[in-house]
């Protein structure tokens, strides 16, 4: 009985003391973590971030400044809540210094509130695009150099209206913070050049039934803007055409990438055409954008093409390494040079020269792109135009830009 | 439960050391002496974490297992009252938030999740077993859709930020160590409650009527006022712990209270074991230690298989959850120690 007891204890004591020592690094190894949504509907976005992290590392042979780096992953679902959860793990228990991500909108947010209660820690985003993560009430020591949703849409709206000759255009997105601002984005040009935008459907993630929302676009919108990502937009896109919707469309950054114009199914007639604006283009032919696919492609599961997750997540990994690099890997001061170096950084990359604003948003190249048919009958993004160093105001007056309002279901309208 | 019901009549004059048991001095020891050992990380993350959830799985282990009404909408309850302490407390999300003080508010979202979940408990008591699993998943189905879209109440999808816990008379309850013992109050209420509401008249009666309705009914109890009260106590357990989740997260959001979620719970009824009040506090801290670490160990693609297979493994192994694996343990060891006497 007394063995029995003791070796019980033994065992519990081992499987007590051994679970927090796996997660236990060695002391000069950097730790970086990386949270990407590894679990539910984003989990193939998630993935494909994790691969843009890695290439930046492999460039780097996973070391900077002569000190290891140690990646610790955590996952989230894409509510803040998981967001939150993963990142209170990897930053209290883990004990990393630097955190990039996350990936969604709303997560961003609540990352980028939490970041205020860590002033010792660097987080550096990954693809959140929500515009208030660093326009309004920004964290010092939350960085983005990805630029936001409604960057990304830059120059969409004037090469809708000018170009196209689209004068009314319906809109159909997500309900949640990143549709907002990539409309908003969108809205700000189409508007400005005298568009209008008579209706707006904002959408549930994981919508299946879209037959009401069809119903509902008037029939005399010269186009349909649609800002929905993934299993969403490939869903509306089928029923759109099966209803016999005639209406020509606009994408958002999300909506015709690759994850969508890979996918089965005959939206290929009502696709090619469609307009979209984002960080990234399939046929850019730069040799950075080229040695980058590359590098990419080495990682394993990776896609034909990298998605604009992949993007995000790897320039957000370079710049933390780039910033270590030029720190000598110290973060002994609570990481105050680091971040000063990171808030100066200003590079190249695949994309073009990224540099940061006084709110630590980037400033970079955006790509206006049309989708067409690839050499092998592939549908590929096609770059029209690059819209050079968009800053997260726009061009407009930051006064006049705050002045506008925050992005929401309502705002902007232009009936 | 049996053994209870057989011993207390026969011994009213044991003491209360002896009526409380040594194993929850012990327990309670350990519980109070765990601040002085663990990172904040471990206090709040694991410890008030798991003290929540177990309070969510203990409402639900209290319909089920002194009820026989397993309910998938207690985490639907928790919303009521975390929504509530958003709409009527300090909330940074600029829509609503009545600044009420937290005594008022908490009371109040306390109400609001027993008078819903009684309300539901109404519904479905008409219903037994499957359809009871049926009507409550089909609610908190229901109201996490509702509250994702609606948004002049629950501002939809992003739901309400800034729900901080209160300070009261200078103690700060959004620090790790008094949030920690705040659960472990919560929690403790909760356990002792039920504890010895299933040993009252009313728990007797409940555990009557779900093994023979139709013999209480007979005899002339209400079967459905028993059921519709025990919905009332589990909607205060849940309301509790909604109240705790929010002041935790700091925020509430739909995904808080998404069906993964209702799902989580049941499991962590499950893998805890629906025969002890304690059950559900060993699986809530098995579940949330397996979520939190699996990632680390085996990497982040397949991490929630591991989860998965090792809930499977235990369900499998033991019917009863880990409760059950210790009944066969102690049950083993008492036989060995026979065999060593001989």
């Amino acid at each position: 009985m007394r063995i029995h007891r003791r070796t019980l204890l033994a065992l519990a004591l081992a499987t007590g003391l051994t679970a927090p020592a796996m997660a236990v690094a060695q002391a000069e190894d950097i730790k970086i973590g990386v949270l990407a949504t590894f679990e539910g509907a984003f989990t193939v976005l998630g993935e494909d971030g994790e691969r843009g992290a890695l290439t930046a590392l492999d460039e780097v042979g996973g070391m900077a400044a002569g000190n290891k780096i140690v990646v610790v992953r955590g996952s989230s679902d894409a509510s803040p809540d998981s967001a939150i959860r993963a990142a209170r793990k990897l930053v209290e228990q883990d004990g990393v210094k630097i955190l990039v991500g996350p990936l969604s909108g709303d997560e961003g947010i609540a990352v980028k509130d939490y970041a205020k209660t860590q002033p010792g820690v660097t987080f550096i985003n990954g693809s959140s695009a929500a515009q208030d993560t660093t326009l309004r009430d920004p964290a010092e020591n939350f960085f983005r150099f990805s630029t936001d949703g409604a960057q990304w849409m830059a120059g969409l709206g004037t090469y809708a209206y000018n170009e196209k000759g689209y004068k009314n255009v319906a809109v159909v997105a997500e309900d949640y913070s990143f549709p907002y601002t990539q409309v908003f984005g969108f809205m700000a040009e189409f508007c400005k050049a005298g568009g209008k935008v008579p209706s707006k459907s904002w959408v549930p993630i994981g919508n299946k039934d879209y037959s009401s929302v069809i119903a509902a676009i008037p029939d005399d919108v010269d186009a349909v803007y649609v800002a929905l990502g993934g299993a969403d937009a490939v869903n509306f896109l089928t029923q759109f055409q099966q209803s016999g919707g005639e209406a020509p469309l606009i994408g958002g950054s999300i909506t015709v990438d690759q994850t969508v114009l890979t996918s089965k199914g005959r939206l290929r007639d009502v696709l090619i055409g469609t307009p979209a604006a984002g960080p990234t283009a399939d046929t850019n032919d730069t040799p950075e954008w080229n040695a980058f696919v590359e590098a990419y492609k080495k990682q394993e599961g990776a896609f034909p093409s990298p998605s604009l997750f992949a993007h995000a997540y790897y320039i957000g990994m370079k710049a933390a390494l780039l910033a270590l690099e030029e720190t000598g890997g110290k973060l002994d001061d609570d990481g105050a040079n680091f971040r000063k170096v990171l808030s100066s950084l200003s590079f190249e990359t695949p994309t073009g020269k990224v540099s940061l604003d006084k709110n630590r948003n980037a400033i970079a190249d955006i790509y206006l792109t049309e989708v067409t048919e690839g050499p092998d009958g592939n549908l590929l993004n096609k770059l029209i135009k690059v819209v050079p160093q968009v800053n997260q105001t726009l061009g407009i007056d930051e006064a006049e830009f705050l002045a506008l309002g925050a992005v929401s279901r309502e705002n902007p309208s232009c009936p | 439960m049996n053994a209870d019901v057989a011993r207390d009549p026969a011994t009213p004059a044991r003491n209360l050391l002896a009526r409380i048991g040594t194993g929850h001095f012990v327990l309670a020891a350990l519980l109070l002496a765990y601040p002085l050992v663990s990172s904040d990380f471990f206090l709040t993350q694991i410890g008030g974490y798991s003290l929540i959830f177990g309070m969510l799985a203990l409402s639900l282990s209290l319909l089920a297992g002194y009820g026989g009404m397993v309910s998938l909408a207690q985490i639907s309850f928790a919303g009521v009252a975390g929504y509530t302490v958003a709409i009527f407390g300090e909330n940074n999300s600029n829509i609503l938030g009545f600044g009420w003080p937290w005594w008022l508010v908490m009371p109040l979202a306390l109400f609001f999740a027993a008078t819903s979940s009684a309300l539901i408990g109404w519904v479905s008591v008409r219903t037994e077993g499957i359809y009871t699993i049926m009507i409550t998943l089909a609610v908190a189905t229901a109201a996490f859709y509702f509250v994702r879209q609606n948004y002049t109440l629950f501002n939809g999808f992003p739901g309400y930020t800034g729900l901080r816990a209160p300070i009261v008379f200078g103690v700060n309850f959004r620090d790790p160590v008094p949030f920690y013992y705040m659960c472990l109050v919560a929690a403790t209420l909760s356990y002792a409650a039920v504890l010895y509401a299933a040993r009252s008249t009313f728990g007797l009666t409940l555990q009557a009527i779900r093994d023979n309705p139709r013999r209480m009914r007979a005899i002339g109890f209400d079967v459905t006022a028993h059921k519709v009260v025990a919905w009332f106590y589990a909607g205060l357990i849940a309301g509790l712990a909604g109240v705790l989740l929010v002041w935790f997260n700091g925020r509430i959001s739909p995904g808080t209270i998404n069906v993964a979620a209702a799902i989580n719970v049941l499991i962590i009824a499950v893998i805890g074991g629906l025969k002890h009040p304690i059950g559900p506090f060993i699986g809530a801290l098995m579940v949330v230690l397996m979520q939190t670490f699996a990632i680390d160990i085996v990497g982040a693609e397949r991490f929630n298989t591991l989860i998965g297979v090792f809930f499977l493994a235990i369900v499998f192994f033991s019917p009863d959850g880990i409760l059950g694996l210790w009944g066969q343990l102690r049950q083993r060891l008492a036989q060995e120690d026979l065999r060593s006497r001989q």
